[in-house]
């Protein structure tokens, strides 16, 4: 399966490398490093390269390359998935997955690496069994550790692994029980010039903070189930049950995970949160053109739009732009895009946020063809924009009484203004 | 001697090393130091200056500083430095107490323990030792080390330890051992053989945790002992779910692979659910008649069924490796009407990563172009953003191209028209190609299509005019007759136009067409006469051929130019050229010398040429298995395995047949064969979960016989008789409970003397006494007031108003709640409306006479179903609280609904109709005796004082021989509640249990005694005044308490 991992940075440097089978010269990596050169973005890389007596496939993620290298047939994505597991790993350890953070922890990210696969095949890839055998680093902990001595190995047998739930582990302790979910949607759409939807769905996932003791049994009902066509679920979450009754039933794993993601209905008509007035012109005649750009709410249930942001990938050829925001602030950055970022933070409905100026192409450039395309971000809270409620929260298998809480946050995924 | 002294000032390391390596033998260590030179000896020398530190460190007495030491040791090793020469100073330290400095010993071993080999079996002996340890994770992480330390003197002690860690007590371990099997073969593949037998050996194991990392083993040391997976294909799709993921991935491939050897095709049949409908219909209707029955006969083997089935659930995963494996599992071996479940999924897995969403599209791709229809209502999820990476853009492409029909047509074109102008050149340049794709492909639309790119050519960007032009010509060609408007629109743009390859269509086109274009082929000809030495390569070339075309069709206007050309390029630099320019004047140009061909020369240059057929790229990826590396590269990837067609004559199916062990005490039951189908099936869940739940389906089936209208029994045959697949689908989860369960209890487990061979169709009504990891624990949840004032709560706590005996009966909680449902409607008879019914053994909400019966209402169909009620009760009268009318129920939903049913104490069926709008059904409920009851709590002198009272003829009782397994108080305790709602008396007496409860109807109190005898004979005694009930419970007990 999986023969060696190679961590790359951004220009190309092999920061961390691991293997779990005979050692692999880094010189594969010279074939990856050749069509990274040759991509625009790295994005562009593709994800599988066939080299004469290996395969590459490699994830770009947090500005960090992840390089797998293999050497016989397995399925591409079950290699990326473990990847991506690595680089969460990591963010879930260190609170970020980064090159320094990476270079900072060498060891325990090395010894994590060997416990998760063994001879290329994935052994320990939960967190919670992996917490168990090795502990992440807290302050307190170094602190602890330099006095007395003691390690962030445990010495502890662990038993998660061995359990049939391998995403709890046993004699867990708190003195607050708390749960906390979140229900998070995101609108994908796509909308066209005159601002008609040309695509739009909803995509919601339901993240979980559990802080409880013992191992409750937790069953979490929704209003309306109906509304979700298409789910996909942590495995605690007992599939039958949900067949059958439309609730979730699990033994949740200890502290931040995500339950389930869900798509909704595509029948159901997508509420548009915002809408967006354009223009965005050149001249034909000249190096010259003009942006008019206007945020305003639309269908937003009564709720306050925050954090609006809007992105503007500008042609190449732009020189430079001069723009007035009647509201935020703008940033202009020239560097291999084009882009410019407009952060208007919350819509006033009264007093529509706009952003208008000039932009001046580089002499001799002929007019661009494509008008470039806006891509929104925005924030509405205390609201799950296809309806989704969430109608109670149970525990069994525990006396105590448990603090329970659940948000919801609207956002915007993939939202994009053609123009 | 005093040499070696004055190596060892200048590379103390290295000496000890060799010192190490070779003893004493000086001659061998003058021999190495010859052979190194002085640069290589003082690359030595600063590596061993700056490791010095660290070696002293090891050496230390402090584990502090060892521990520091290899962190940096380790560090360096991440970094891919090399730390090789600390070996020996590591190895010291293999066995030293300290965990994490041994953890990271382990570490660095396994890394250098292959160049280091004769070192490394300094530490073997520590592993040998630590193979013993009394803890498992000891043990297994002993073998992992050993078994990755890659030296081939090892592979006897590692075959040993494998072999030993094969049959472990612990699961965990023979996991390892299971990895150990892969490493040992890549060391030494001559120990095949050996190792094959451990792999028979731990495919039979029942643990999940085992079950993914002995597959893997499989696949790399023996994927073609396919007679290895017979005997465990059942318990591995059964135990499939609950494997973790990971190995679920590499169990679904192997069993594809699988079932495409053992397996009929389910494909002839369906010919009637594919796409291009209506003539398949029919031809395979005909084909049917002449071919006979063989093909009508088609039944899917019920473990082929099973496997689609106990899949399907994991298309719900969050692991996408594992949801596209069961995509491609569905896709290779499902019906093709059935093939459709996938694709929401697959849709879903698009908002993954972008490397997920690639490998994802490729298969779809691949996919859309045999079926477009399953993906044709998520088109617009394969719509292009901008910030899309370009891979993805162009495999959206691709597949919106695939999707694209008369009907959606003009909103693909639309879509395309946007991306057209997009920034990304290359992208808008695989648009033009996809038009072009569309516009041959569907004949309606080729005229817009041209006209779109027609338009195009005024395009300011060349890279689009280029694409555009050749893609017109490729159409074109595919409809010459009436399209000279556009040739000499391009003949216009020529000179505008400065991709060669654009250029070069554009002559061609003017030279196939020329007869089309008789005025402006000769001009163009002229402007490419002055232009010519500038040209590229392949714009010569075709302008050479049309000078030869025209020379042909109008030698009177262009004989000039064309002799002009030709002379151009007789000197040009290019052989290619000067070799055409010699052809085609031999061709052309009558001589004396010019052969017999100058005669056919018009038929060779102006010979009508096929059309190009504009198709996708990933028309012949099929070949290879979906999901693969070899699909994704569409090459064929070392180790892949082809997946065979299916067989024509499926092979024998009872290969996988297990063995089953029945229990002593049955026999009496099976009367008729709908008995029989029950019952066994009843054992078949015995052998595992020694869950007496299942009696109650064998026990309602034998009463059924007994005492049920005749009703009742024609439907439930009716049921059974057909095709297994519905039913199977209602029992699904439960079977993979009874397997997990299997393993749970394998220990306790010990097998009586009688055998039988159990047909996986029994299945059918097999019930889950627990469930997978999950479920396990909510079947006892109940159990436990909920935290939550929960409806269900406050019922159990409210005292039962009725009953005089049962006034010191306190109603509890039922101990335990079987999973097992009933077919009440089977979807054939529901005419889509399938219904299933099972006892939540809750005490009822309407009446407390009544027994709760939950129902679940499916709409199999593909509209929704209008007020489904209960209507007529029929004659026998039992008073029933009717559920409210379910207004509409849409196609594929489910709802659950609760009923009460006062069954006055008997084990009569109730009979009733189940309406919809349009039909009416007529379906019963048959009670197992032991759902009549409610549990309640007392005291054990409360329980002696109504024992009392219920002698004589109330008592009924009977001496079995208990089962082995069943004669602790745990056991017991389950065994009784599976089989009938009753609650646990506390007792004083280990060999004594006592269960008590009331009936539903009347309060009537129910006792039950169980007294252990000697050598496993126990006493069971029932009290109760319900002279009916008393031995028909009995019996169920004796069933369930005798056997396993």
């Amino acid at each position: 399966m999986i023969n060696s991992l190679f961590l790359i940075n951004p220009s190309g440097e092999i920061f961390l490398e691991k293997h779990w089978k005979s050692v692999v010269s880094r010189s594969v990596c010279d074939y990856f490093l050749e069509a990274k050169e040759k991509a625009l973005e790295p994005e562009d890389v593709p994800p599988v390269i066939h080299t004469p007596h290996h395969y590459l496939i490699s994830i770009y993620r947090d500005k960090l390359f992840f390089l797998s290298v293999i050497q016989t047939e397995v399925p591409p994505l079950f290699v990326i998935e473990f990847l991506h597991r690595v680089a969460e790993m990591i963010q879930d350890y260190f609170g970020e997955c980064s090159e320094t953070v990476v270079k900072d922890h060498m060891v325990m990210v090395y010894e994590l690496l060997e416990e998760m696969l063994d001879n290329g095949f994935p052994l320990a890839t939960e967190s919670n069994v992996l917490k168990e055998m090795i502990r992440p680093p807290t302050i307190l902990r170094s602190v602890v550790n330099t006095l007395t001595g003691t390690s962030n190995v445990g010495d502890t047998l662990l038993t998660g692994q061995l359990s049939t739930i391998p995403w709890r582990r046993a004699g867990v302790r708190y003195t607050n029980n708390e749960a906390y979910f979140d229900v998070v949607e995101e609108i994908d759409a796509i909308l066209d010039q005159s601002g008609t939807t040309v695509f739009a769905e909803i995509q919601g996932v339901v993240e979980a903070c559990v802080k409880l003791s013992g191992m409750p049994d937790l069953t979490l009902s929704f209003m309306n189930p109906r509304l979700l066509d298409d789910v996909s679920f942590h495995p605690c979450v007992r599939y039958k049950l949900w067949e059958s009754e439309r609730v979730l039933s699990f033994i949740p794993p200890d502290g931040n995970f995500t339950l389930m993601t869900y798509h909704v209905n595509a029948q159901n008509l997508v509420a548009i949160p915002v809408y967006v007035k354009q223009s965005i012109s050149f001249f034909e005649c000249g190096s010259d053109g003009r942006l008019d750009v206007t945020v305003g709410p639309k269908q937003t249930m009564g709720k306050t739009v925050e954090g609006v942001m809007v992105t503007v990938h500008l042609p190449k050829t732009i020189l430079s732009i001069n723009l007035t925001a009647t509201q935020g602030s703008y940033t202009y950055d020239n560097g291999t895009k084009v882009t410019t970022l407009w952060d208007i933070g919350k819509l006033n409905p009264q007093k529509l946020p706009n952003l208008r100026g000039s932009l001046s192409l580089q002499a001799g450039a002929p007019k661009p063809e494509e008008n470039p395309s806006l891509n929104i971000d925005l924030k509405i809270q205390q609201l799950a924009i296809s309806g989704l409620k969430v109608n109670r929260l149970d525990m069994f298998g525990e006396k105590y009484k448990p603090f329970k809480g659940v948000k919801y946050i609207t956002k915007a995924g993939k939202f994009q203004v053609r123009t | 001697s005093v040499f070696l002294l004055i190596l060892s000032n200048v590379s103390s390391n290295y000496l000890l090393f060799s010192h190490d390596l070779v003893g004493s033998n000086c001659a061998a260590v003058l021999g190495l130091c010859g052979l190194l030179n002085s640069s290589t000896c003082s690359d030595l020398f600063l590596l061993s200056t700056r490791n010095d530190d660290l070696k002293e460190m090891l050496e230390s007495n402090k584990d502090s500083l060892k521990l520091d030491a290899m962190k940096r040791i380790i560090a360096l090793i991440a970094k891919g430095k090399n730390a090789s020469e600390l070996f020996p100073a590591v190895v010291k330290n293999v066995a030293s107490k300290n965990i994490e400095l041994k953890k990271l010993v382990y570490v660095y071993l396994v890394r250098y323990a292959e160049e280091q080999q004769d070192l490394a079996l300094l530490s073997i002996s520590t592993f040998q030792r630590a193979l013993k340890d009394p803890n498992q994770l000891i043990r297994a992480s002993a073998l992992r080390v050993l078994s990755s330390i890659r030296v081939p003197i090892i592979v006897p002690i590692m075959m040993l330890a494998i072999k030993e860690a094969a049959s472990d007590m612990s699961p965990y371990v023979r996991k390892t051992s299971a990895h150990a099997i892969q490493k040992l073969y890549s060391l030494d593949p001559d120990q095949k053989e050996h190792l094959i037998e451990v792999i028979d050996k731990l495919l039979k194991d029942k643990s999940t945790l085992v079950a993914g990392s002995v597959v893997m083993a499989f696949e790399e040391v023996c994927p073609d002992r396919i007679d290895l997976i017979h005997k465990n294909y059942r318990k591995l799709c059964n135990l499939l779910v609950d494997v973790e993921e990971w190995g679920q991935v590499v169990i679904i491939t192997m069993l594809t692979r699988y079932a495409r050897t053992q397996f009929t095709s389910p494909w002839k049949e369906d010919g009637l659910f594919d796409e291009n409908s209506e003539t398949a219909f029919y031809e395979s209707d005909e084909k049917k008649t002449k071919n006979g029955d063989e093909k009508k006969s088609y039944m899917m083997d019920p473990d082929h069924r099973l496997l689609l089935r106990n899949t399907k659930p994991l298309l719900q995963s969050r692991n996408t490796a594992v949801v596209v494996s069961v995509a491609q599992l569905y896709w290779h071996l499902a019906p093709k009407h059935e093939v459709g479940v996938i694709t929401k999924s697959l849709v879903r897995l698009l908002r993954s990563h972008r490397e997920v969403q690639y490998v994802v599209l490729q298969n779809i791709a691949t996919m859309s172009i045999q079926r477009k229809g399953m993906f044709e209502p998520y088109m617009k999820s394969f719509y292009v953003r901008s910030t899309d990476a370009t891979h993805i853009k162009s495999l959206k492409l691709e597949i919106l191209t695939s999707l694209a029909n008369e009907a959606n047509i003009s909103t693909i074109l639309r879509e395309f028209q946007t991306y057209v102008k997009s920034q990304d050149k290359q992208f808008a340049a695989g648009t033009i190609q996809a038009i072009g794709r569309c516009a041959t492909n569907i004949s309606e639309v080729t005229d817009t299509c041209l006209q779109g790119l027609v338009l195009l050519l005024s395009n300011r960007d060349e890279t689009v005019v280029a694409e555009s032009v050749v893609v017109i010509k490729k159409l074109l060609q595919t409809q010459p007759t009436q399209h000279s408007d556009i040739i000499k629109h391009m003949a216009k743009l020529f000179d505008n136009i400065a991709v060669p390859m654009a250029r070069a269509s554009i002559l061609w086109l003017m030279g196939e067409y020329c007869e089309r274009v008789p005025q402006i082929a000769p001009d163009v000809l002229r402007k490419m006469a002055k232009s010519f030495t500038s040209e590229e390569d392949i714009v010569k070339l075709q302008t050479v051929n049309l000078a030869a075309k025209l020379y042909l069709t109008n030698s009177k206007q262009t004989k000039l130019l064309t002799q002009y050309i030709l002379n151009l390029g007789k000197y040009d630099q290019n052989y290619d050229i000067r070799d055409r320019t010699r052809f085609i004047r031999q061709l052309i140009v009558p001589n004396e010398k010019s052969g017999a061909l100058g005669k056919y020369a018009r038929r060779i240059l102006l010979a009508p040429k096929p059309a190009p057929v504009l198709e996708s790229t990933y028309k012949d990826r099929d070949r290879y298995q979906l999901g693969t590396l070899s699909h994704t590269i569409n090459t064929k990837a070392s180790g892949y395995l082809e997946l065979s067609d299916w067989p024509a004559v499926a092979p024998d199916q009872s290969v996988r047949n297990v063995e089953v062990i029945e229990p002593t005490g049955k026999s009496k039951l099976s009367k008729s064969s709908d008995d029989k189908f029950y019952s066994d099936s009843g054992e078949e869940k015995e052998k595992g979960s020694g869950s007496s739940s299942s009696d109650d389906s064998s026990s309602s089936s034998s009463s059924s016989s007994e005492e049920s209208s005749s009703e009742a029994e024609s439907d439930e045959e009716k049921s059974s008789s057909q095709s297994s697949e519905e039913s199977d689908k209602s029992s699904s989860l439960s079977e993979k409970s009874s397997s997990e369960s299997d393993s749970e209890q394998k220990k306790t487990t010990k097998k009586p003397p009688q055998k039988k061979t159990v047909k996986p169709t029994t299945k059918d009504s097999a019930c889950p006494l627990v469930c997978g990891p999950g479920e396990r624990l909510h079947g006892f949840v109940s159990k436990q007031v909920p935290v939550s004032l929960s409806l269900y709560s406050l019922c159990i706590l409210t005292p039962c108003p009725l009953s005089c005996a049962a006034a010191l009966l306190q109603v509890s909680g039922p101990a335990f709640v079987p999973e097992k449902r009933h077919d009440l409607l089977h979807r054939m008879t529901g005419k889509g409306l399938s219904a299933q019914y099972q006892f939540p053994r809750q005490p009822c909400l309407y009446q407390p006479t009544m027994v709760s019966v939950q129902i679940s209402l499916t709409n199999t169909t593909d509209h929704p179903l209008e007020q489904i009620h209960i209507g007529d009760r029929g004659p026998t009268g039992l008073d029933m609280h009717c559920f409210n009318t379910v207004e509409c129920l849409l196609p594929e939903a489910s709802v659950t609904v609760s009923l009460g049913v006062d069954f006055n104490d008997s084990t009569q069926a109730a009979n009733f109709q189940l309406c919809t709008k349009e039909d009416q059904f007529s379906v019963s409920i048959q009670p197992a005796v032991g759902e009549l009851f409610l549990p309640a709590t007392m005291t054990e002198q409360d329980f002696r004082k109504e024992q009392g009272k219920l002698l004589g003829m109330n008592e009924s009782s009977a001496t079995i021989t208990m089962a082995a397994e069943n004669t602790t108080r745990q056991p017991i305790s389950r065994q009784v509640a599976t089989v009938a709602n009753l609650g646990v008396v506390p007792s004083g007496q280990d060999n004594i249990h006592r269960f008590a409860g009331k009936t539903a109807s009347s309060g009537a109190v129910v006792l039950v005694t169980v007294e252990l005898r000697e050598s496993s004979a126990a006493l069971i005694t029932i009290n109760t005044e319900k002279s009916v009930m008393g031995p028909m419970l009995l019996r169920d007990l004796k069933r369930a308490l005798a056997r396993a």
